[in-house]
């Protein structure tokens, strides 16, 4: 196989937001959350009370079917609250942060010079086992597995996204030796996906023990499941690991330093963000530090994440577990005169339906508006346009919709997750909620099969 | 906009829960939603959305398919007016008066029957009122003869709605393309309304007027499968001044509207390309075999040239606007291009052999839709055969 792959369907959605590539000071949040709903598959059971003092790598919680994954808290500080919604769902812990992180010490180790059991217990205890995601369904890796592969991307093509060179920037030695200890965790190989219309950081392109694929193309070219796909598909009964590069970093400093420092770099994005840029934090933290008088005036859509796959949030609300990124755009609750027939110069389309397609260049700001009602499937050929996968996304849907579930197995269902989706439900005239219902199909075949 | 907003709001309260016409709400959501795209935010998933949606689309296919209308209307009044010997004296403005007194009222009995029973239909099942019937509204007069009584319309397109779509589950959910469906009712139940040489060309006569000599009211394709050769011109066909359904008659106007159709992405261009080529490969192998057919009607029809097939009849009109609709269509890329193609060839076949058909269109575009979902199985089931393949090769 060539190492360059290219990637032909998909759309690039030009956003106005990009964050500017500085970084920016606020001071630092003060309160950080841990969500359960961050985690699919994750049965949460709460270790601590309100009240307690925890130290950066206290464990906060535990999965009750698989009870050595364990989620920890990413700074030292006072469990403040216990929030729970309907039936006691736990929906977050929130801790009060002290102003000096302290540390559970977890000892320095070279991984190269330990073995698979140890660097596993070792990310295990930490709370570090979590940044490792599990294909098929998109959960917490099970631990009691030897993954095929593991899988890294190292670019983000999604709109407004942050650049994934720049925020690795001069952490080469944590990004090796995460990659060391990641790779005692598989037979088989570990691939970076780099993009191929760049000059990729030397982070990646030096990184040893890797294999290395360019991919060339627009979004989604760099989402991991689209280069697995490419790369290594997942069949039946196959297991894949994926992890982004900050959380490589993150896997290094424990090694290094022994400590769980989750210190992440992050964007800060959107149409309005009056001045979009990058900050360093820890995982989960507060976003009220980094909007307060940062945001224009406008009714507004707070997302952790991106606006494909992001989360929406409070504007005093946490950055979730796996985001890089926070994102506001304007909410679009506004009712449209006549909306269906206007020129539609300020929507974006994929299709010539709005007069937008005269200004090819142009950079939308656009706002969460649905622009239409949910309808029965009727256009064809749409999701295919945006969907670079050897599968029948309509077809998969509509047997996740009848649950059916070896059409669901047939179709591919172990090879996507709801990111790969997103643009189709972008683009999707029907307004079909598609990553909702993928996420449905994953989940049901996760309770009749198990992980 | 103020005022729309004040008098919806002013309604509102009859059609909610508890007010005198509750069961009608449906009605008032389609109102409501007409006259403003409603401000739903997303809720789950992707945070921005594509400005597109179904009445988007709906309206962009009217749209590309206003030429042909505005064609048949002109065309109506020239035909009528040729077929009495006036065109001399008549301005173009009097064609296109006598046409749209003709056409008009199609349209509207269409609509109003159409929309009427869809309302219905959503009153009774509780569902919002779906936009499917936009555009199947505008196509049924499109492909009437200008002269079919008003009342065979409405029965058509009752139909139509009720048994070739609401009995599936309504808009996206039929098998046979509604305005077909419509059109086959009529053809089979009122064959004397729908074909032979008298109904394409509205020849009532007022007082003084009288038919020119040597006046025929016949369509090229009915000519062609009785003689065997058609007074027409292949230019004639290409602008559209022959006679036949009220949208089918102008390849260019049909051309117009495809090029919306294909710019904005809204038709799909595998079809309306394999459709093509489809009816190109037929007419190429009649030209081929026409010496071979013993009587000279059949030698004639048959040695056609390929070109004048796809301008003659329904050809151009059924590819770009029936055979396209995403409904009933194959889904699959790989289906398309199939389902375009056997479209395209079936069309012709029907038309040159099947002497009670003059016009194959029809038939070859619902005979295919009742394929499509079978082309589609076999596309979708390569695709799992592959996926299975890989399975066996990695463990093999």
């Amino acid at each position: 196989m060539s190492d360059l792959i290219k990637i032909k369907r998909g759309v690039d959605i030009k956003l106005v937001g990009q964050a500017e590539q500085i970084y920016a000071t606020v001071d630092q949040a003060d309160s950080f959350a841990i969500k359960p709903s961050d985690f699919n598959g994750f049965k949460a059971k709460l270790l601590v009370k309100e009240g307690d003092e925890v130290k950066a790598g206290s464990p906060i919680l535990f999965d009750k079917n698989k009870e050595s994954v364990k989620i920890c808290a990413p700074v030292s500080g006072e469990i403040t609250e216990i929030v729970r919604g309907e039936k006691r769902r736990l929906v977050a812990i929130r801790i009060l942060a002290d102003k000096e992180v302290k540390f559970v010490d977890f000892g320095k180790a070279d991984p190269n010079s330990l073995d698979a059991e140890a660097v596993k217990d070792k990310l295990l205890n930490s709370g570090c086992w979590p940044l490792i995601k599990q294909r098929p369904y998109n959960i917490v890796a099970n631990p009691e597995r030897s993954p095929k592969a593991i899988f890294i991307s190292c670019f983000d093509t999604s709109p407004i996204s942050p650049d994934m060179d720049f925020v690795v920037h001069g952490m080469d030695k944590e990004f090796q030796t995460g990659i060391d200890a990641i790779r005692k965790l598989t037979e088989g190989k570990v691939y970076l996906g780099v993009d191929a219309k760049t000059n990729p950081s030397s982070v990646f392109t030096s990184c040893k023990g890797v294999e290395i694929k360019k991919f060339n193309g627009p979004h989604p070219a760099g989402n991991v499941g689209v280069q697995i796909h490419n790369i290594d598909p997942i069949n039946k009964g196959e297991y894949v690991w994926t992890l982004s590069p900050q959380d490589i970093i993150i896997i290094g400093r424990l090694f290094l330093e022994g400590k769980y420092d989750s210190q992440i770099n992050i964007a800060v994005t959107g149409s309005e963000v009056n001045k979009p840029r990058y900050y360093k934090t820890r995982t989960g933290a507060s976003v009220k530090n980094f909007l307060a008088s940062n945001v224009s005036d406008a009714k507004l859509r707070y997302i952790s994440g991106n606006v494909l796959t992001g989360t929406r949030i409070n504007s005093d609300g946490y950055l979730g577990f796996y985001d890089r990124q926070i994102t506001v755009i304007p909410e679009g609750d506004e009712e449209e005169f006549f909306g269906w027939i206007s020129p539609g110069l300020n929507k974006f389309s994929i299709s010539r339906a709005m007069f937008s397609w005269m200004m090819p260049n142009k950079k939308y700001a656009l706002d969460s508006g649905m622009h239409g009602e949910e309808r029965a499937f009727v256009v064809t050929g749409e999701y295919e346009k945006v969907f670079p996968f050897d599968i029948f996304p309509v077809q998969l849907l509509k047997a996740i919709m009848v649950r059916d579930l070896e059409a669901m197995e047939n179709l591919g269902i172990y090879e996507v997750v709801e990111e790969d989706f997103a643009l189709c439900e972008v683009v999707c005239t029907s307004k079909i909620p598609v990553q909702e219902t993928v996420r449905e199909g994953l989940d049901l075949m996760l309770n009749e099969l198990g992980d | 906009m103020k005022l729309f907003k004040n008098l919806l709001a002013s309604v509102k309260p009859h059609f909610e829960e508890g007010g005198k016409l509750e069961k009608l709400y449906p009605v008032y959501d389609g109102f409501a939603t007409f006259l403003f795209v409603p401000g739903h935010s997303t809720h789950t998933g992707a945070h921005i959305r594509d400005g597109i949606d179904l009445k988007r689309t709906m309206i962009t296919v009217v749209m590309a398919l206003v030429p042909a209308l505005l064609f048949g209307m002109w065309n109506a009044g020239y035909q009528h007016y040729l077929a009495l010997g006036l065109n001399d004296s008549v301005s173009f403005w009097e064609q296109l008066g006598f046409g749209a007194m003709k056409v008009l009222p199609l349209v509207i009995v269409s609509y109003a029957v159409g929309l009427g029973i869809e309302f219905g239909f959503c009153v009774v099942k509780k569902h919002q009122i779906n936009e499917g019937f936009l555009v199947s509204g505008m196509l049924i007069p499109l492909i009437m003869p200008v002269d079919i009584p008003l009342w065979m319309v409405a029965l058509s397109t009752a139909f139509a709605v009720i048994i070739g779509k609401e009995v599936f589950g309504g808009t996206g959910m039929n098998i046979l393309n509604p305005a077909l469906t419509a059109r086959a009712f009529a053809f089979f139940a009122y064959p004397t309304f729908m074909s032979g040489d008298k109904v394409w060309i509205n020849t009532s006569l007022n007082e003084g007027q009288s038919v020119a000599d040597g006046f025929s009211g016949a369509t090229a394709l009915g000519e062609l499968a009785t003689t065997g050769d058609t007074r027409f011109e292949a230019m004639d066909m290409f602008l559209g001044t022959i006679p036949g359904s009220i949208g089918e008659t102008s390849t260019l106007a049909i051309l117009i509207g495809a090029a919306i159709l294909l710019y904005t992405g809204i038709g799909s261009w595998k079809i309306m390309l394999s459709a093509v080529l489809g009816g190109i490969t037929m007419g190429l192998i009649f030209n081929g075999v026409a010496d071979f057919m013993i009587s000279p009607e059949q030698q004639g029809f048959m040695s056609v040239p390929y070109y004048e097939h796809l301008m003659m009849g329904g050809f151009a009109f059924g590819v770009v606007f029936m055979a396209t609709d995403p409904v009933s269509a194959s889904q699959t890329s790989k289906g398309k291009w199939i389902y375009g193609f056997l479209t395209g060839m079936l069309c012709i076949l029907i038309r040159v052999f099947n002497p009670a058909y003059p016009e194959g269109v029809m038939m070859a575009i619902l005979f295919m839709n009742v394929m499509a979902p079978l082309i589609d199985h076999y596309v979708v089931e390569g695709n799992v055969k592959r996926r299975k393949k890989r399975l066996k090769v990695k463990t093999a």
